[in-house]
């Protein structure tokens, strides 16, 4: 399972609709443990694939050495990697596949559909070595407390402001 | 020397995020990395010990590839080997696979 807020859902679907009709990529700190990936961090980063950027993605190593260096300091290590799909389904491809190689990482993808965040999915790495890898659907966990704290935080208002209005 | 395991390698480090070695050149510094953990050894380097094309060496800021020595660049102790796969896809069918395939 990936567990991840509904801040940093919302980020890495809107850095996909900011790059459409080009892929977007990005990193996922945070923390593994039994129950498995819990993004703490967001980090967006460059398409370095400038020759096919609406079909290809690559991260530069450079991004991901201080994404890493940043994590250590954090004490989150790198736990995952995001992209998006311009027209194209969340599913992944056998690009994604081949050129996976972080075991134990969530890779999240996200359809993106004229330019709107659709569907979106993780996938986790398994297996130790290239000859016997897999990709195996991973289920999204989002934490909404902070939304149901904001959206009863806007009701309260609203409802402060509604009475407000009753005065006048 | 130290030298930085990324995630998916810590496996063969017993967890460990960085590992110290002696070594004079990035070679033997990756040589001894691998003699302290030889799982290792598949992961990085092909069956004719050549750097795995995924599989990027940096010494400190400086991606050896681009060293004009290359693996065989000095090292002290002071600096630091960092270890990073690469990161890369996208929707577009590969190359390799000229068929799509449905996932």
């Amino acid at each position: 399972m990936l567990r991840l807020t509904f801040a940093d859902y919302e980020s890495l679907r809107a850095h996909g609709e900011e790059t459409y009709p080009h892929e977007c990529c990005g990193i996922l700190l945070g923390n593994n443990d039994s129950a498995g990936n819990s993004v703490k961090q967001v980090i967006r980063a460059g398409n370095t694939r400038s020759d096919s950027a609406h079909n290809r993605y690559h991260i530069a190593p450079e991004e991901l050495i201080r994404a890493q260096r940043e994590g250590r300091k954090a004490g989150l290590d790198i736990i995952g990697f995001y992209h998006s799909h311009p027209d194209h389904p969340a599913r992944w491809s056998q690009t994604d596949f081949e050129e996976a190689h972080w075991f134990g990482c969530s890779y999240v993808i996200t359809a993106i559909e004229q330019g709107q965040a659709r569907i979106t999915n993780s996938f986790l790495l398994k297996g130790t070595s290239e000859d016997e890898k897999a990709f195996e659907d991973e289920a999204l966990e989002i934490d909404v407390t902070g939304v149901e704290e904001n959206v009863a935080s806007h009701a309260a208002k609203m409802s402060v402001d509604v009475r407000e209005g009753d005065k006048t | 020397m130290k030298v930085n395991i990324p995630t998916p390698l810590r496996a063969y480090t017993k967890g460990k995020e960085t590992v110290e070695v002696s070594a004079s050149s990035v070679q033997g510094a990756l040589d001894a990395l691998v003699l302290t953990a030889p799982e290792l050894k598949k992961h990085l380097f092909t069956e004719d010990d050549k750097l795995r094309s995924f599989v990027n060496v940096y010494l400190n800021d400086e991606d050896i590839r681009y060293l004009p020595q290359r693996e065989d660049t000095a090292t002290t102790e002071v600096d630091e080997l960092t270890i990073i796969p690469s990161i890369a896809g996208g929707s577009a069918y590969s190359s390799k696979s000229p068929v799509p395939l449905s996932c």
